[in-house]
């Protein structure tokens, strides 16, 4: 029974692991784009992932001193992306 | 630790991994997925559905009280806002801006509508559209109107 939380921390390691690696994905669809729009729904992906992460490091610490950040960095991505999609102009697809 | 706090860290573990395999598929699709729509509906996997669930594993694991509501915080903050960008992605989408693909529509309900010819209000000087009977109207009221973000976001409609 003792070793259940070693266990847990060994697989929220993984988890975290596991996130970089999708991310790496999604930071290679934002760059391949083509449109601007694909860029935009990467970036999108790209703040949820990063969100995720601080909440799985959170987690595996049970250190709360970065739920803060979580919920600015929610608030400061749902406003960019909106703004980004208001510049998106037709024809040019940048 | 007691048996309880380690029921709640298993649980907890078990949604934040969940999560991360969600997450990690959604991103394959996106990475696959042939055009800006079908992206969209992978892009949404992570950005709700996943992040809800290492919301909730991670409430579980710390516990207090100020944590667990901010987390609630942005559970919902994330439940809110995710519809408002993907309905305007979705609707620059299908005005033609991402190179929507539209062999890939099993139906097209927007078709018919008048409306999708509308460039909406940031092109009006570089390319004005043809003469539309609502047009004048609708101008005047978006300058008349209060300006705001929200209000110039879904101009045109």
């Amino acid at each position: 029974m003792s070793t259940l939380p070693a266990l847990l921390d060994a697989v929220l390691v993984v988890s975290l692991v596991l996130l970089g690696l999708s991310a790496v994905l999604v930071v290679v669809r934002l760059l391949r784009g083509p449109t601007g729009l694909d860029r935009l729904v990467a970036l999108d992906v790209l703040v949820a992932e990063f969100l995720c992460g601080l909440v799985a490091y959170a987690a595996l610490t049970g250190d709360s001193s970065l739920v803060p950040v979580v919920v600015a960095i929610s608030l400061v991505g749902f406003l960019g992306s909106t703004t980004v999609a208001r510049f998106v102009r037709r024809g040019t697809g940048r | 630790m007691s048996t309880g706090e380690l029921v709640l860290d298993t649980i907890g573990t078990v949604a934040i991994v969940l999560g991360v395999l969600l997450t990690f598929v959604a991103s394959i699709g996106l990475l696959s997925l042939p055009d800006v729509l079908s992206r969209m509906h992978a892009a949404t996997k992570p950005q709700v559905v996943g992040l809800l669930l290492i919301v909730i594993g991670g409430a579980l694991h710390l516990r207090t009280s100020p944590d667990v509501w901010m987390l609630v915080l942005v559970g919902a903050f994330q439940l809110v806002t995710a519809p408002v960008t993907a309905h305007v992605v979705g609707r620059l989408a299908h005005r033609g801006e991402g190179g929507l693909r539209r062999d890939l529509l099993y139906v097209d309900e927007l078709a018919d509508r008048p409306d999708e010819a509308d460039p909406g209000p940031d092109d009006q000087e570089e390319s004005p559209p043809p003469h539309r009977n609502g047009e004048a109207v609708g101008r005047s009221r978006r300058r008349g109107g209060a300006g705001s973000d929200g209000a110039s976001l879904d101009s045109g409609e």
